[in-house]
């Protein structure tokens, strides 16, 4: 594909029509939380915009952001748009490999230098630079070197925005974020483990439309998507309002569809969009389907005190540290009791009885 | 440390030893007093000590007129955040199952909505609480530090309950952290403080009920 046609070319190339194109445009304003007017000028701009050159590279990952990505939806027209920016290199998609592949990073470098996208998925191993290398380079040299003439970063996955799973204690590669190595770039976090790809679509569609990056929140993700907590949007919040709760992932309550909170969900502290975009073209989000929220796409979610306690609830046996404070504490009030009972004793003991003889004696 | 090895630490290490401090200490503090004992009574028994003893908790817990008309700010404001306390930190869905998880005992919620809305009440009162107390020349001359420490300790976890609810500021995880940890000092300060009467005022009412009763009197 030429990188000289413009994106409204290529996709009435691919047989989309004018109205599936408003519609996807008219979804993603919506999705962004924009006016309905300004879906005219995403499609103007869309239309008019060069196919831009991202490189995409992927570190100490899983490759289930790209899976998320291409599977999940085609074809759609999310899908087609992402055949329609300039994809000059990626592990997995690419027929390339090895000299050539890098060769084609490179030269989409040089070509686009300061204007090309950069997608990163994977964390950063700092531990040992051998730790994860790609033709010889390691992840944190080809990340500093690819970043360095990048327009702006897309951390997608939460390895990528936070460190993710590699970074799960004790961490044994010393992995860490794109935002912890690079800081003189507009970096977009784009969490999830994966991320929901309309997200992906919706943030690279903002890029192309208004030439800048979303408004984020303080962790670095589009408030468009992560401004409202799952818990926010959950179908299943009357449950909770009312204290109707599953207790296992069989009872009554499981089957009623009542709320997984005490069964370790973690909508309450998660801001994703799962509740309203939903995966699998709308079918639902792991709520629906009866599994607590893991909120994978907080930092160090990997970490937050096992996925099936409740969020609030003591992470130790807090029972039984109590039951021992009671006797100890028993013990030490008595011991201390009968301690004040003995000096108590002892001066009545000690007390001498003054006659008027004594008293007279003093005289 | 991060939000989430602070909320770690709230949920664990923190918690323990704000129990260990809670429980071990009132412990003491009760045992103590019980221990101490009272001296027998020689006198013939004109009426029922325990009678009296129960009636006293009762009686005491409600208001005489004279009481009432000198000082109705601190009835209706001390009777206002007592209940609201009971009703925030009792009724309140993720509370009861925090009970029922630690000691196995659980009770019905009130809605959501309720419980917010009482929140607010109750700080309220509590602000005017210390609002009077300021005011109040002699009141103001009795206080120690330690009654502005044991309102402040009181306070936050409703202010902190309260954002961490509504989710202002901070990201949620640091929120409820802070929650947790504002309960945590409230432990800490308790078996310390004036804090401790909310175990020891119903054995004191008894003792006293019980001395008159013992005389065939009311008290």
């Amino acid at each position: 594909m030429s990188n000289d046609k413009t994106l409204g070319e290529i996709l009435r190339k691919q047989g989309i029509s004018r109205r599936g194109f408003l519609k996807f445009c008219a979804a993603t304003a919506s999705m962004m939380a924009l006016p309905p007017s300004m879906v005219p000028a995403i499609a103007a701009a869309l239309e008019k915009a060069r196919r831009p050159s991202v490189i995409w590279l992927s570190f100490q990952e899983c490759t289930g952001c790209t899976e998320s990505l291409t599977r999940s939806h085609s074809p759609t027209v999310e899908g087609l748009i992402f055949d329609a920016i300039s994809l000059d290199y990626h592990h997995t998609l690419q027929a390339a490999s090895g000299t050539a592949a890098e060769a084609a990073r490179e030269a989409a470098m040089e070509e686009n230098y300061g204007k090309y996208i950069l997608v990163v998925d994977g964390s950063i191993p700092t531990a040992n630079p051998g730790y994860s290398t790609i033709a010889g380079i390691s992840n944190k040299d080809m990340l500093m070197d690819t970043a360095m003439g990048a327009a702006a970063i897309i951390s997608v996955g939460t390895c990528a925005a936070f460190g993710g799973i590699p970074h799960a204690k004790p961490n044994p590669t010393g992995a860490v974020a794109v935002s912890d190595l690079i800081k003189d770039k507009p970096i977009i976090n784009v969490p999830g483990c994966p991320p929901i790809p309309v997200v992906i679509t919706g943030v690279l569609a903002h890029f192309l439309t208004f030439g800048a990056i979303p408004e984020l929140d303080a962790l670095g993700r589009p408030v468009a998507f992560y401004g409202k907590s799952i818990h926010d949007r959950c179908y299943r919040r009357p449950f909770y309002d009312k204290g109707l709760f599953a207790e296992t992932f069989d009872d009554e309550g499981a089957k009623k569809g009542w709320c997984l909170y005490k069964l370790g969900c973690k909508g309450p502290t998660t801001y994703n969009a799962c509740a309203t975009t939903k995966w699998n073209e709308g079918t639902s989000f792991p709520i629906e389907s009866g599994h607590p929220c893991l909120g994978c796409s907080e930092p160090d979610f990997w970490d937050g005190g096992g996925f099936y306690k409740a969020i609030s609830t003591p992470t130790g046996d807090i029972g039984r540290t109590a039951t021992y404070a009671i006797g100890a504490g028993a013990a030490a009030g008595i011991a201390l009791g009968a301690m004040n009972r003995a000096k108590h004793s002892r001066a009545e003991k000690a007390h001498e009885k003054v006659t008027i003889d004594d008293l007279d004696k003093e005289k | 440390m991060s939000e989430t090895e602070f909320l770690l630490w709230v949920r664990g290490p923190g918690l323990q030893g704000a129990t260990i401090i809670f429980v071990l200490g009132m412990a003491v503090r009760i045992l103590e007093i019980l221990v101490l004992g009272r001296k027998p009574d020689l006198a013939e028994a004109r009426g029922s000590a325990v009678a009296g003893g129960l009636r006293t908790i009762i009686t005491r817990s409600v208001p005489d007129k004279g009481t009432f008309k000198r000082s109705t700010f601190t009835v209706v404001a001390g009777y206002i955040f007592h209940f609201g306390l009971f009703i925030t930190i009792l009724l309140f869905a993720p509370h009861i199952l925090l009970i029922d998880e630690v000691l196995g005992v659980s009770w019905p919620a009130l809605p959501t909505p309720v419980v917010d809305a009482t929140t607010v009440v109750t700080i309220i009162a509590l602000v005017a609480v210390l609002i009077h107390r300021l005011k109040d020349p002699v009141l103001r001359f009795l206080s120690r530090f330690q009654d502005y420490l044991v309102w402040f300790v009181t306070i936050l976890p409703l202010v902190t309950g309260y954002i961490a609810f509504h989710r202002i500021g901070f990201s949620p995880p640091l929120l409820i952290a802070i929650h947790i940890f504002s309960v945590e000092l409230l432990m800490v300060a308790f078996p310390f403080t004036k804090l401790a009467h909310a175990f020891t005022l119903f054995v004191a009412r008894y003792y006293n009920g019980a001395i008159s009763g013992y005389r065939g009197v009311n008290s």
